[in-house]
């Protein structure tokens, strides 16, 4: 037992040792970052290798929180290259730890204002925007004899309590974006009035922000509060599920691209940089987001509505980012305490 | 031939340790061993005192570095939502514990001392837990009891979104962990002890309770605090599980996935080092009362018939056994499924992992590489290293250190372990920064991580030995590594292949710590159950979760037809 896998181990680090030499040769490579649904990942790096054969891309990929605590603490002696798809919030944080190497790609004058580090040495460009959704299973609502809500209000109705499930924001991105929107669409205290209201229909908080959908795909939840992006794809996959776009506006975060501060392969990652902000890398994001930089791009996507830009609201990044610590402390204080099983 | 493994043991009849008087130099052999102990010690102190030391240290600083004192913490004791916490991760783990060990306790004296039949396959079915990725009993549970569950209606209206749900999960993956412990615990014994207090006249249960429970106590005690700790800092269950149900566990994830606060996240992780120095503490104080159970004198035992014993232990076997089936099976199921619970049609595609990504296949090999590795360096450093402490004469302090370090993995949370080497590993002016985004820094973590259940099954199984093999064998003037050789490690091999399977089969399906240290060329299986999972493909996340879990059997089979070779040379002495 210890010989035969150690012998087959051996033989394989060798074998990669020699595969990695032989592309060394021909090619830079370049880490690369990102939180990016990984199936989307081998068609990013095929799409960009057919305009830039020599640069090849090794993904670190994970979800959202992971990726940016790990960035966070490899600060030290940053291992990434590139971020290639990273919540723009999180680069922003990045950015005040100035970690990012401020770059102005190719495009990024024709790319939407909404999408860009508008300062003055730009360090992040946007990509493509996720927006809050609502996933409403027929079935069980069927069931239960729930209506369809329409709006962020129509969930305070009291038919719902114990039906909603949202992600918590102090856990999840996703979570800590409708919160936020929600205080910018309704002013402050209408804002804590309305998450008073809906607090006493939620039947949980969740710690990730895709799986109040997800339960609701399962049957699990009749509503979950979660974003367009994974709607669609349970929707896809056959959830008997109805995507609800709030009428009132929806918060929304944007997946950006940066170069991290300090790279060895600055000219690569400058190329990578260009590329993703390129018409060609537009029109591949809007395989699967609605919304995205370079306007007058976007092709309608299955299960988003036309109007999905106009749904967006005027989100302040700096204001939602400064207030971040005091917005939580009050959530948790308000319903955290409160959500104590008995 | 596990009956030749479980069934024995022996007592010092002359209960007191013998007292070698031990004065003058120590000899070249004594030197050299306690050269090796040194190194052990230096290297726990950098695998795993150095670095949670760099994260730790942040609990006293604020987010730029500046040293506040305890400010970090009087925040977590003033902030209701995480005071609440601490009472609800200790309600969780007092229940979980009470749970475990008085299973585990019961299910191994089913193993080790009746006769019920089918032993090997109850032994097989018991562990099946630890094999399986923790994704997959939450996806079981769910499926089982959550609103559309099939047996939901046996939790009488109560939600599996919260406590029972956590205490459900953590009793399941625990549960293996303490049975190695507790079967390592029963297995040796002397049929003297049996013999006299059946001349003496006790009855069965008097004999239960001077004889087998006394000898047992230190595998008892040591199970309910791994258990307890092991509860009390796994995110995995309350974070798929728990609904808004806060434990300590979860606010690290939130303070450092959620808000990206180190600070407080280190602040929370200290906290969680209490129950682990409480360990500690116990663990030193009943060493000191542990005397050898296996003299050189010992004479094996065997069980009596007992019919009604027999069956009340079959009857609880069955049960235990057929709980934990049901879990696997479902999960299985799950793997198969179209679309739960609305398209029940079965298929295979979900075992495709290529089409997924998510790692892949090559990630699945990258798993069995990186367990590989971990079994064999794991087994030999731990076991060795255990071995010196509990036999080696002298170094009194080293020792202490030693099994401060070793118990001290146990109360750290792999996420917490998983940042804590980032720090440490990638700093610039850590010469061993090479090692940052390897193989080898994952095979590392690992053995660091689930190094404490080893040392304690180790040390389990060498307390039993009577200290005056070393001393005659010192007395004929033979080296103590030949002692070591010739008598230590073979009848210790049953715990060998212990270790050596537990740390394979944790290192197949361990996530919290790895989920932070793999590159792009390291993915592992584990790593993709949790990222499939998160992108909503639960059937493939399952399906590679059984995967993982096939695996693990394979290893385990393995493990079994080593054993019966190895122990066929190596176990004869049990035998009359």
């Amino acid at each position: 037992m210890t010989i035969k896998p150690l012998i087959k181990s051996l033989s394989a680090i060798a074998g990669i040792g020699m595969v990695s030499m032989a592309a060394h040769a021909a090619t830079t490579e370049l880490t690369v970052y990102s939180a990016v649904e990984a199936e989307d990942l081998k068609k990013y790096a095929a799409r960009f290798n057919q305009d830039h054969p020599d640069i090849k891309i090794n993904w670190v990929r994970d979800s959202t929180g992971i990726v940016t605590a790990k960035l966070l603490a490899e600060k030290a002696n940053p291992q990434a290259d590139v971020v290639w798809g990273l919540a723009a919030t999180s680069l922003m944080l990045l950015k005040n730890e100035n970690m990012l190497e401020s770059y102005k790609p190719k495009n990024y004058d024709q790319l939407s204002p909404k999408f860009k580090d508008t300062s003055e040495n730009p360090v992040w460009t946007g990509m493509d925007a996720w927006m809050a959704a609502i996933c409403y299973n027929t079935v069980e609502a069927e069931k239960l004899g729930l209506p369809k809500p329409t709006s962020w209000q129509d969930l305070t109705n009291p038919v719902y309590q114990g039906h909603i499930v949202m992600p918590n924001p102090s856990s999840s991105g996703t979570g800590y974006l409708d919160v936020s929107s929600w205080l910018q669409l309704f002013g402050e205290d209408k804002g804590w009035e309305y998450m008073d209201a809906l607090h006493n229909n939620i039947g949980s908080y969740t710690h990730s922000g895709s799986k109040p959908c997800k339960l609701a795909a399962s049957g699990e939840t009749v509503i979950g509060i979660s974003f367009a992006f994974r709607a669609a794809k349970s929707k896809k996959e056959g959830a008997p599920l109805d995507i609800v776009f709030p009428t009132e506006g929806l918060g929304w975060d944007m997946e950006a691209t940066a170069i991290i501060k300090g790279t060895d392969k600055l000219e690569a990652a400058k190329t990578l940089a260009d590329w993703a902000a390129s018409q060609k890398a537009n029109e591949m994001y809007n395989e699967g987001y609605a919304v995205v930089a370079m306007p007058g791009i976007a092709q309608p996507v299955e299960y988003f509505p036309a109007n999905a830009e106009s749904l967006m609201i005027e989100n302040d990044f700096a204001w939602s980012a400064a207030n971040r610590d005091a917005i939580l402390t009050q959530w948790q204080q308000r319903y955290d305490n409160k959500s104590e099983p008995k | 031939m596990n009956q030749a493994l479980t069934q024995t043991e022996t007592t010092n009849i002359a209960a007191t340790p013998s007292k070698r008087p031990w004065f003058g130099r120590r000899s070249l052999d004594e030197w050299s061993l306690g050269g090796v102990l040194i190194i052990g010690v230096l290297g726990l102190f950098i695998c795993v005192v150095l670095p949670l030391y760099t994260l730790l240290s942040k609990s006293v600083q604020n987010s730029d570095g500046q040293f506040i004192g305890l400010a970090n913490f009087a925040k977590f004791v003033t902030t209701p939502s995480l005071f609440n916490s601490v009472s609800n991760s200790l309600w969780i783990a007092f229940i979980s514990t009470i749970i475990v060990t008085s299973l585990s306790f019961l299910t191994a004296y089913a193993i080790s001392r009746t006769r019920i039949p089918l032993k090997n396959t109850f032994r097989t079915l018991l562990v099946l837990p630890i094999l399986a990725p923790s994704l997959l009993p939450a996806i079981s549970l769910v499926y089982l009891f959550g609103n559309q569950g099939i047996l939901k209606e046996l939790l009488l209206g109560e939600s599996i979104y919260g406590p029972i749900g956590i205490v459900i999960g953590s009793c399941f993956w625990t549960f293996p962990h303490a049975l190695m412990i507790m079967l390592t615990a029963l297995a040796n014994t002397d049929a003297r002890l049996y013999e006299s207090a059946e001349a003496l006249g006790a009855s069965p249960m008097r004999t239960f309770f001077t004889v087998t429970l006394p000898a047992a106590k230190y595998g008892i005690i040591s199970v309910a605090f791994v258990i307890f700790t092991l509860v009390i800092t796994d995110f995995g269950v309350p974070k798929v599980i728990g609904g808004q149900f806060n434990v300590l566990a979860t606010d690290i994830y939130k303070q450092v996935i959620g808000q990206q606060n180190f600070e407080m996240g280190a602040a929370v992780s200290v906290i969680l080092l209490l129950p682990a120095l409480l360990t500690f503490a116990t663990d030193r104080w009943l060493q000191r009362r542990q005397s050898a159970l296996l003299t050189s004198k010992a004479v094996p035992w065997t069980p009596p018939v007992r019919p009604l014993i027999d069956k009340i232990f079959l009857a609880l076997m069955c049960l235990v056994s057929a709980f934990i089936v049901s879990i696997i099976a479902m999960a299985v199921y799950a793997s198969l499924v179209t679309f739960w619970p609305y398209n029940l049609s079965l298929s295979l595609k979900n075992y495709n992992f290529d089409l997924m990504d998510g790692g892949g296949w090559s990630a699945y090999w990258n798993s069995i590489q990186m367990a590989s590795y971990t079994a064999i360096i794991g087994t030999v450093f731990i076991f060795f290293q255990s071995y010196l402490v509990a036999k080696l004469s002298g170094f009194a302090v080293l020792k202490w250190f030693f099994h401060l370090f070793a118990i001290l993995p146990l109360a750290v949370p792999g996420l917490v372990l998983g940042l804590a080497y980032i720090f440490f590993f990638n700093a610039p002016n850590n010469p061993l920064n090479g090692i940052y985004g390897t193989m080898t820094i994952l095979v590392i973590c690992t053995i660091s991580h689930f190094y404490t259940v080893c040392h304690l099954t180790a040390t389990t199984a060498l307390k039993q030995i009577d200290a005056e093999f070393e001393a005659v064998s010192a007395s004929l003037k033979v080296p103590q590594i030949l002692t070591f050789w010739r008598v230590s490690l073979p009848v210790c091999m049953p715990a060998v292949l212990d270790i050596a399977s537990y740390l394979f089969v944790n290192a197949m399906t361990t996530v919290s710590a790895l989920v932070f240290l793999y590159s792009y060329n390291t993915n592992l299986a584990s790593v993709a159950v949790l990222n499939m999972d998160e992108a909503g493909d639960i059937a493939p996340a399952a399906a590679m979760a059984v995967m993982i879990m096939l695996t693990c059997m394979v290893a385990r089979l393995v493990h079994w037809l080593l054993g019966s070779v190895l122990l066929k040379h190596t176990q004869h002495w049990r035998r009359r």
